[in-house]
C-alpha cells in the first residue's frame, strides 16, 4: 500500500536539504540548461514545492513552554499534532542498575530513566530543546548525552557531562527532522554504548505525519559479557571481546526475549504500522527484516526521502530508520537482524503478532503445508534403502545422533536443548518430549506447527518435517536428545522409526499428534 | 582559599628504605617512571620521587576526629565555596556517624578543599594524579598479571556501587597499600590537570579526549579502558563536589 503522502519526500523533494547554499547555485545553474535544452512537458512545469528555511526561524521569547511526553520501549512518544513551535523541556535520569539481559544472567546496565534503550524523545522541527541530564547520586560514573539530533560540538556532551549526584543542562534547536540515535559519550565510550546507554530522538517535520494505527519504538544493541550466551549469573563487561566485536548478545531492547511471547508487539489487520528503528551499537550495523512483511515506505537512516517496498535495510551504528507498512494477514512476524545467526544464537529476534481474519487470496496458510508433509515423508521412504549401517553401542549411537542434532537440530533448540524461550520448546526435560516416545518420531518425520504446552509454557511455532533423515539418523539423535541436556536416558530404535514411518504413510494416520 | 593555606604545616619525612612503614599508617612508595596515560608532545615519560602514601583511605573515624578538631569543616558551617549541598550527607549530624555510616568506611561525600585540609591538617598533602597512578600501577607481589588486574578493576568499575566496605579489604599491592582498586574514587591534587582547559565547562575547544576517550589518540594503550574510567571521572570534577564514592588518602614528600 502507498505509504503516506505527507512523509518527508513530498515535503522536500528530490533536492534534498542538506545542501549548502553554494552547490545548491551550481544545480539550478545546471537545471536552467537542461530546462532549456529539453523542455519541460505541460505536467512538469508545475512549480516545484517551496524548500523550507535551513533554520527554522521562531520568536525564542515568545515560545510556549511544553513538558516533553516520553515513549517507554517498546512504545514510542505520541505523535505531536503541534502546529507551532515550542521550548520543550526534556528530563532524564541516568541510572546504573544490574538487570537480567536473559533469563537467570543478570548485567550492569548503564541507562537513561532506566531502560535501554533510554525513553524515545520527540519533538517538530523548529523546536528548541531545554535537555535536563540527571546523573544519580548512587551511580559510580559521570554521564553525559550526545544527541545525533543537535547541532554544535560533541552533540551536546561536553555540555552535560555531569558526575554521580549532579546535573546538567543545555538547549539545542532541531533544525533537521528525522530518527536520531543519542547515546552517552563519556571515556570510555564503547562501553557506555555498550553498557546500554542509547535511544532515539524523533524530528518531526512541522507538517507531522500521517497518523498511524501503532507506533513501535526498538532500537538493538550488541552485548559483551565475560561468559556465552546465557551462562548464567552475573557477567560482567568483557573489554576483549568489545575490541575483538565478538559480543555474546546482540538484542532488541536490551534483553532477550523483550519482544517476544507475551512482549510481542501487538496489531490487527489491515493497521498500518510504523516502527522507530536505531542501532546504538556499539559495533555491528543491523541487517533489520520483519519475516514475512515487506516496509512499504521506509526511511532509510532516519532521512528522507522514503524508499518503497523494502525486504532488509542496514542500520547503521549510531543510526536509525523509520518504516511503514500496512498488515494483511494474521500470524506472527518475526523481526531479525537477517545477518542469521545472530537472531537465533544471540538474541536478535523479536515478534509482531497480527491478529484477524485470514486472507486466502494473499496468503493461503497451512493447506499447502499438508501436502507438502506427505512428499516429504514419501521421498524420504525412498531415501532409506541403502543407508550406512546402524552403529552398534550406545555411545556410538549418541555420538552420531550429536551430528545430526548439532548439524540441524541445535539451530532452533540450541546447542545447549533449551531452546528460546516464546520461540521454540526446549528438548532439555521436556515434559511434552519424554510423554510420548512415538509422537517425538512422529515430530521428527512430519514436523510440528501450531500451539504446543511444553514445561508449563505455550509455544506456537512451526517446525520443518526432518523425514529425509534415515531411520537410523531420526533414532540416533532422538537417542541423543534422551541421553543428554538432563534428561532420563533410553533410546530409541530405527525399527521403531520405520513402523511409525509406515503408519504415517496411511493417509487417514496423517496429521498433527 | 585563604581558609585552606591558614591549614598548613608540613611534616618533614623521616628517611626510610623501601617498603619500612613511617608513622601515621604511611608507606613508602619507592620512585620511578612510567609511560603516562596521556602524553604530552615534548615530554617523556613520567618521573615519580619516592613519597609516603597512605595505607587505605581516610576513614568516616579519622574525618569525625578532623571535624570536631576543625570546626570550620563541620557540615553545617563549611563554606559552600569548598563544599556542595552533598558533604557529609551521608553522616547524621556534624559530629554524629548514625547508622548509615560505619567508622572503619572510608569516609566519602567530601570535597577536593575538604580533603586538602584534612591532609594538610596531619602534615601530609593529596598525592598528585603521577603519584597516585604510580601506586595503583603496583600490582600484588606474586599475584595477578597486569592484565588480570586491569580485568579485575573493569569489572569492579562496572558494577555498581552498593553498601562500601571497610577499608584495608582489597589486596594490598607490591608496596603495601590497599583499596586503590576496587573501593573508591580518590581525589588527587592535581585532578583537572590531565586535561588543557581549566574550565571544563567550555564547550567549544576541541580537547575531545577530555571527554570522549573512546575516540581519542592521545592514550598510550587504547585498550586500558580502566584508565579511561578513572581520567574521565576525574574530568567530570569541580572541586566543591563531594559524591558518594568519591574519597581520598593523603601523602606525604620525602625531605
Amino acid at each position: 500500500m502507498p505509504a503516506g503522502s505527507t512523509g518527508w519526500g513530498a515535503v522536500f523533494g528530490a533536492e534534498g536539504v542538506s545542501m549548502s547554499l553554494r552547490i545548491r547555485t551550481h544545480v539550478l545553474t545546471l537545471l536552467a540548461f537542461v530546462w532549456m535544452a529539453c523542455p519541460p512537458s505541460a505536467e512538469r512545469s508545475a512549480p516545484p514545492a517551496p524548500e523550507p528555511e535551513r533554520v527554522p526561524k521562531v520568536d525564542v521569547a515568545a515560545l510556549p513552554v511544553i513538558e516533553a511526553q516520553l515513549g517507554v520501549p517498546p512504545y514510542a512518544a505520541p505523535a505531536l499534532h503541534r502546529d507551532h513551535p515550542a521550548r520543550v523541556v526534556v528530563k532524564i535520569e541516568v541510572r546504573e542498575l544490574v538487570k537480567e539481559i536473559s533469563d537467570g544472567v543478570q548485567y550492569t546496565f548503564w541507562t537513561f530513566g532506566g531502560t535501554t534503550p533510554g525513553p524515545m524523545i520527540r519533538v517538530r522541527r523548529g523546536d528548541l530543546v531545554e535537555l535536563h541530564l540527571m546523573n544519580h547520586p548512587d551511580n559510580a560514573m559521570p554521564h553525559n548525552i550526545d544527541l545525533h539530533a543537535v547541532t554544535g560540538p560533541g552533540g551536546g556532551a561536553t555540555s552535560t557531562f555531569t558526575a554521580p549526584g549532579h546535573q546538567s543542562q543545555f538547549t539545542f534547536q532541531a533544525i533537521n527532522e528525522g530518527v536520531f540515535i543519542y547515546h552517552c559519550a563519556t571515556a570510555p565510550v564503547g562501553m557506555h554504548i555498550a553498557n546500554g546507554m542509547y535511544g532515539l530522538i524523533v524530528v518531526e517535520p512541522e507538517a507531522g505525519w500521517r497518523d498511524v494505527d501503532r507506533e513501535y519504538y526498538v532500537v538493538q544493541g550488541d552485548f559483551y559479557t565475560r561468559g556465552d550466551f546465557r551462562e548464567p549469573g552475573h557477567q560482567p563487561f568483557d573489554m576483549q571481546r568489545a575490541i575483538d566485536e565478538n559480543p555474546a548478545y546482540v538484542l532488541f531492547n536490551g534483553r532477550e526475549g523483550s519482544l517476544v511471547g507475551d512482549n510481542a508487539l501487538k496489531a490487527k489487520v489491515g493497521e498500518t504500522v510504523r516502527m522507530f528503528v536505531g542501532n546504538g551499537g556499539p559495533n555491528l550495523v543491523s541487517s533489520f527484516h520483519v519475516i514475512g512483511e515487506i516496509f512499504d515506505a521506509l526511511y532509510p537512516e532516519g532521512g528522507s526521502p522514503a524508499h518503497r517496498d523494502v525486504q532488509t535495510t542496514l542500520i547503521p551504528a549510531g543510526g536509525a530508520m523509520m518504516a511503514e507498512f500496512e498488515t494483511q494477514v494474521p500470524g506472527t512476524f518475526i523481526l531479525v537482524d537477517h545477518s542469521i545467526f545472530r537472531a537465533f544464537n544471540k538474541g536478535a529476534l523479536g515478534m509482531l503478532a497480527v491478529e484477524g481474519p485470514d486472507n486466502r487470496v494473499i496468503y493461503s496458510g497451512k493447506e499447502v503445508d499438508e501436502v507438502y508433509l506427505a512428499e516429504r515423508s514419501q521421498r524420504a521412504l525412498e531415501a532409506m534403502k541403502g543407508v550406512a549401517p546402524e552403529a552398534k553401542t550406545l555411545e556410538a549411537r549418541i555420538a552420531r545422533g550429536k551430528a545430526v542434532y548439532q548439524g540441524t537440530c541445535s539451530t532452533c533448540h540450541q546447542p545447549d536443548g533449551r531452546g528460546l524461550p516464546n520461540v521454540f520448546p526446549p528438548l532439555a526435560e521436556s515434559d511434552y518430549l519424554l510423554a510420548n516416545k512415538e509422537r517425538a518420531i512422529r515430530i521428527v518425520i512430519s514436523g510440528l506447527t501450531g500451539p504446543v504446552e511444553v514445561n508449563g509454557k505455550a509455544f506456537n511455532s512451526a517446525m520443518p518435517p526432518l523425514g529425509n533423515f534415515t531411520d537410523h539418523e531420526i533414532a540416533d539423535v532422538l537417542t541423543y536428545v534422551l541421553n543428554s541436556f538432563g534428561n532420563d536416558g533410553g533410546s530409541v530404535g530405527s525399527d521403531e522409526v520405520a513402523a511409525v514411518r509406515e503408519r504415517l504413510r496411511k493417509p487417514d494416520a496423517v496429521g498433527h499428534p | 582559599m585563604a581558609l585552606v593555606l591558614a591549614l598548613a604545616g608540613r611534616v618533614a619525612g623521616e628517611v626510610l628504605q623501601e617498603g619500612e612503614a613511617p608513622p601515621g599508617g604511611m608507606l613508602r612508595v619507592a620512585g620511578g617512571e612510567y609511560v603516562p596515560f596521556y602524553p604530552v608532545r615534548g615530554e617523556g615519560n613520567v618521573s615519580v620521587a619516592p613519597f609516603d602514601l597512605d595505607a587505605t583511605p581516610v576513614t568516616n573515624a579519622a574525618f569525625l576526629e578532623f571535624a570536631r578538631a576543625h570546626p570550620a569543616w563541620r557540615r553545617s558551617r563549611a563554606s559552600p565555596l569548598f563544599v556542595d549541598a552533598a558533604y557529609l550527607s551521608h553522616w547524621v549530624g556534624d559530629l554524629d556517624l548514625g547508622d548509615a555510616a560505619r567508622g572503619n568506611q572510608p569516609v566519602t561525600f567530601v570535597s577536593y578543599f575538604a580533603a586538602v585540609a584534612y591532609c594538610r591538617s596531619a602534615g601530609k598533602r593529596l598525592p598528585t594524579e603521577a603519584e597516585w597512578e604510580w601506586a595503583a600501577l603496583a600490582t600484588p607481589e606474586g599475584g595477578e598479571s597486569p592484565s588480570e588486574v586491569t580485568q579485575r578493576i573493569l569489572a569492579f568499575y562496572a558494577r555498581p556501587r552498593g553498601d562500601l566496605a571497610a577499608v584495608g579489604t582489597t589486596p594490598a599491592n607490591r608496596w603495601g597499600i590497599h583499596d586503590l582498586h576496587g573501593l573508591i574514587w580518590e581525589w588527587v591534587e592535581d585532578f583537572n590537570a590531565s586535561f588543557a582547559s581549566a574550565d571544563n565547562r567550555q564547550d567549544r575547544d576541541l580537547e575531545l579526549g577530555r571527554f570522549c576517550g573512546g575516540a581519542s589518540v592521545g592514550a598510550e594503550d587504547v585498550k586500558d579502558y580502566a584508565a579511561f574510567m578513572r581520567f574521565g571521572f576525574r574530568a567530570s570534577l569541580e572541586a566543591r563536589y563531594a559524591l558518594h564514592h568519591l574519597g581520598f588518602r593523603c601523602a606525604r614528600s620525602l625531605q
